[in-house]
This record gives C-alpha cells, structure tokens and sequence, in this order.
C-alpha cells in the first residue's frame, strides 16, 4: 500500500511538473510548425516571465491577478519584438544562421536578467495559495491542483482557438504551404507574430507555475526547462499541438519516476536519453508526421 | 614560386610568432597575467579551429564541443596523474585525451547519420548534458561536483614548445584536410547534401569522419586545459563553454581557419585586457552572435559582395 501511494505521489508531481513542459513544448511546437525553426530563446521567456511576475508582485505591489496578467503581455511583447528585431530578416537565410541568431537572442536575455537582477538568487514565494486536498490517503497539493486546471484550460482553449478562429485556420494554413496561405490572402507576417504572442504568453503561464514550484529566481532559471520541453516536443513529434501535450506530461513523469526511484543526479541524464533514442528510433515523434523531402 | 609564396608566408609567421612568443617569455617582459594566457590562448585556438571543421565546413551546429573537451581533459588527466615522467605522460594523456573523446565522438556520430540542422543541434547539446551530469555522478573517478584535484601543471607556458607544435599540427591537419578531396566532399555535403549524394558522395560516412576528428582535436584541446588549470569540475565544461568556442568560430568567418585563430586570439585575450567590463563580456558575445548573423544575411552584405566580384571580373579583364 505505501508503494502505491508513492508511486501515485510521483505520478502526480509528475503530471505537475509535466504540465509545465507541456505548455513550453506547444510553444516551441507552434513556432516550429509555422515559422520552422527553433526558437532557441523560448526557455528564457520563461525566465521573463519569472521575473517579470517578481517586479510586478513583489516590487511594484500589485494584486495577483494583475500581475500575472500583465506578466502575460509583457512576455508577448518580448516575444514578438525578438521576431521582429532577430528572425523576421533571417527568414530566407539558412537554418543554421537561424539557429546561431535564435542561441543569440537566448545568451542575450540571459545576461541582460544577469545585469539587471544579478547572479544571487532570489528567493520569491509562490503566488499561488490554494489549500491542499486529501483525497484517499493522498495528499494534493494546492500548487498541483492549480497546475492541472490551468494546463487544461489553457489546452482546450488553445484548441478551440487553432480549430474555431479564422486567426487559428490562418496558422494551421501557414504552417501547411506558406506561399498558397499568401496567396489565399492570408497576411503570413500577422500570423508568425501572432503565433509569436501566443508562444510567449503560454512561456509566460509557464514560468509562473514554474516559479511557484521552485520559488528561486535565478538568470538561467528557464534553459533547463526549455531544453526538456523542447525534448517533449520531440517526444510528442515536433510541428504536433497535441503531440507536445502528450510529449510534455510523458517527460514529466519518466523525470520525476527517475528522480524518485533510480537517481536524482541522473535524472536529467535520463531525460536527455529519451531524446536520444526518440530522435533514432522515430525521428517524427510519437504524433508527429514524416514529411518526404523534396528535391 | 607563387604556388609555395603563400605556404612560405605562413611558415614564416608560425615561427615568427613562436619566436616572439619564446623571446618575450624569456627576456621576462610579459607580466604573470600574460604569461598565464599565452597557453589558454593555444588551446582556444584548437578548439576554435576543431569546431570550424564541423560548423564552418560540414555545416552542422554542434553545440557539445564542451563535452569532447571535458572526456578529453578528465582521461587526460587520469594519464597525468598516474606519475609517470612527464616527457612520456603528457604526449600519451595527449594521445588518450584525443583517442577517448574520438570514441565520444563516433558515439554521437551515429545519430549524426539519420539527423541535421535543428535536430542534431539539439542532440549534440543533450549529450553534453548527458555527460555533464554522468561526470557529476560519478565521484569516486571524476570527484563529482567538487572536481578532480591535484593534476599536475604540466601545460604551463614552460612546456610552450610542445602546446605550440600540437596547435600548429591541428592547424595544419584541419587545412590540408579541407583541402584535400575528403574535405571537398565535406564542403559539398555542407552545399548541398542531395547533390552531394548523387554525386555518390558517401554523406553519413563523412559526416561522421568530420565529427571524429574535431572531437579527438578538442579533446587534445581538453587534456591543455586539464595540465594548464589544475583542477577540473564538470561546471566548467557546460554549455556556456561550447557558446564561447562558438563565438570565435561565427566570429572568425564560419569556414574560414585565420579568421578562427584569429577570433580566438582576441576573445581569449580582450577579456583579461577589460578586466572592468567583464560583466558585459557575454552580453557583448550575444550582440556579435546576433549582428553576425543579421549582418551576413543583409542586403548591405550582398550589396559588397557584388562589388567585390565586379572588382575582380574587372581585374580579370
């Protein structure tokens, strides 16, 4: 009885935690499925966000939900001049000059959070104070169970945008033929920076839920995560809306099931396998598809 | 005379530069902080020069050089620290340094063959992590977090000589390998690897080979390090490390070896000139990485290109 509750505890930091890669993953997923390229900097919006939520709660003194929702604008602003000022000129340029500019941008955002907040890390209390439920000997934290709901909320209404929105049909046209989606009159600019804005705002979720599990404010507090979300992307099959969903609760359990019951030091050594065997294995991801390459 | 005119002109300033080098050291005019650069100045010049071979002429981003560089320094330094006489241990650390982060690098290899772009990026970088963390863990060889002590300083700028032939030797392997036909084939895949492999061009195999050799040349690199400071912890080897080996490579010209040596040259040496502004050191390497690229992929570029040809269809003329 005591495995299973502990096997059950785990599962359920796991879902946690999972959830917050799930909502970096579809980031990294709908800007990869639109504008094809990896946005290197998408793990240090996360960091924004964190610090972002610092100044407006604990500097500037202002309600919760203010802040959490200019928080969110102030991440899609960040989010949409990083494409406008570094990517938008790269777009015919080959991929690897894309991605040097993309590790740029992320180097960047690193050491300007550095000179702005310094290398001491800064303690934060989590925003979120929900009280716990007990529900069959398990203990739920009240951090888990808003985790959950804003994950699943955000989902849902994430597909129901893509799937109901004239906005949502112009992403899935752009992502499948840029040039037809331009010639149907689609403004394909609007779009990459719309999908820009919403890949920011869910880093920008993201980083509080992240920020309230860890409470510590730190410059490079968003590469790690960004590198695992990225890698349940993969996991999910990059380019998929519900394969990073899938990819991101699937990592955050095989992290926190390694963490428990083989060894916290190799914990991200595991992740990083997963990777690995993915991309040799299904190099499309567990959702995603194999596109034949043209010549 | 003309054919050898270039060889000679770099033969020339290999030992200008070494004499100068010897010369300053001995007469005892360097200050101890320059003498302390002159080997991290060596070794940033092997990686740089390892890490072009892969993104400069294969074109393929890898971002665990720090990875090779760590196997390379942590076997190398075991072979330092058996107690052997140095005359014998540090060309066989050298050679085992290079060996094992060769195998590291054929490991990784293989993934090479069925990835690129964004994804063998990716892969590179989590091996790196991979290894980081496997270094962390494993305590009893590599000390763990607190790091492998007591390496005997065997690359200080007393061994120059030996640091400054192995530079010299992956300088020279890297260019003439560029030269040669497997380094056309390397260049090609890098152009385009369908046309390449049409031409029956054998992509995975040379791929892989480009990945061995700049492994084994950065894991040398690693087995510098380990002599020169002493003392290694897996912090050291992070992902920050193969940025800044990045740098000196996007900086020097991707593709181009002087402007590598070059870039690394300075990047090794402008930081402890302007020892003030070390905070802003790696916001100014971000702003390079970023213009570079902006840069290289304006109109303005295309614009002086354009002019250079002009320039020379004129001279042809």
């Amino acid at each position: 009885m005591a495995l299973i509750t502990s096997i059950l505890e785990q599962l359920l930091n796991g879902l946690r935690i999972g959830s917050v890669y799930a909502l970096i993953a579809l980031g990294y997923t709908m800007v990869y499925g639109i504008a094809k390229m990896i946005n290197f900097a998408h793990g240090d919006i996360i960091m924004v966000g964190a610090y972002a939520l610092y100044v407006y709660v604990s500097l500037l003194k202002l309600p919760p939900v203010l802040a959490v929702i200019l928080t969110i604008i102030t991440c899609s602003v960040i989010g949409i001049t990083i494409e406008k000022v570094a990517y938008k000129p790269l777009r015919k340029a080959q991929p690897l000059a894309v991605l040097i500019t993309a590790i740029g941008v992320s180097y960047l955002l690193q050491n300007l959070s550095l000179l702005i907040f310094k290398a001491t890390p800064i303690p934060f209390g989590s925003i979120i104070k929900v009280p716990s439920v007990k529900l069959a000997g398990l203990n739920i934290s009240g951090l888990t169970i808003v985790t959950l709901v804003v994950t699943v909320a955000v989902m849902v209404g994430l597909t129901l945008f893509i799937n109901r929105t004239r906005m949502g049909h112009a992403m899935l046209a752009v992502s499948e033929d840029k040039g037809a989606a331009e010639l149907m009159g689609i403004n394909v600019n609007r779009t990459i920076s719309v999908t820009f804005a919403i890949g920011s705002a869910l880093a920008a979720v993201a980083g509080i839920l992240y920020i309230s599990q860890y409470e510590t404010l730190l410059p490079t507090l968003g590469a790690l995560p960004g590198i695992k979300a990225f890698v349940a992307a993969v996991l999910g099959g990059i380019g998929s809306i519900p394969g990073a969903m899938f990819g991101g609760i699937i990592l955050g359990i095989i992290e926190s099931m390694s963490k428990a019951y083989i060894s916290t030091q190799l914990s991200d050594a595991i992740v990083f396998s997963v990777l690995v065997v993915v991309l040799l294995v299904k190099p499309s991801g567990i959702l995603g598809k194999l596109k034949a390459e043209k010549v | 005379m003309k054919k050898y005119g270039k060889q000679i002109l770099y033969m020339v300033i290999a030992v200008g530069a070494y004499a100068a080098v010897m010369l300053l050291v001995n007469m005892g005019l360097l200050s101890r902080q320059m003498t302390s650069l002159i080997i991290p100045v060596c070794m940033n010049i092997i990686l740089a020069v390892s890490l072009c071979l892969v993104v400069g002429f294969l074109g393929e981003l890898s971002l665990g050089h720090a990875a090779f560089m760590s196997i390379g320094a942590y076997s190398g330094a075991l072979v330092l620290k058996s107690g052997l006489p140095v005359v014998v241990s540090l060309p066989l650390a050298v050679l085992v340094g290079g060996c094992c982060a060769a195998v590291l690098g054929f490991v990784v290899g293989i993934p090479v063959l069925r990835l690129k772009g964004d994804y063998l990026a990716i892969v590179t970088l989590a091996f790196g992590e991979i290894i980081k963390s496997v270094f962390n863990a494993a305590t009893p060889i590599t000390g763990g977090a607190g790091g492998m002590k007591k390496i005997p300083a065997v690359t200080t700028y007393k061994n120059f000589t030996f640091v400054y032939i192995l530079m010299l030797l992956v300088i020279l392997l890297v260019s003439y390998l560029v030269n040669s036909r497997h380094g056309r084939a390397i260049c090609a895949i890098r152009d385009n690897y369908i046309a390449a492999e049409t031409i029956g061009i054998k992509v995975s195999r040379f791929k892989t080979m480009a990945f061995v050799i700049s492994a084994f040349m950065a894991g040398m690199g690693g087995v510098i390090y380990a002599g020169n400071i002493g003392i290694l912890k897996p912090v050291n080897f992070d992902y920050n490390t193969s940025i800044e080996i990045l740098v000196m490579v996007v900086l020097g010209g991707m593709g181009n070896i002087t402007g590598s040596i070059i870039a690394a040259l300075l990047l090794t040496v402008l930081p402890e000139m302007l020892r003030g502004l070390s905070n802003y050191r790696m916001l100014v390497y971000a702003v390079v990485l970023i213009a570079m690229m902006l840069f290289n992929n304006s109109p303005m570029k295309r614009i002086l290109v354009e002019k250079k040809n002009m320039r020379q269809a004129a001279k042809i003329q």
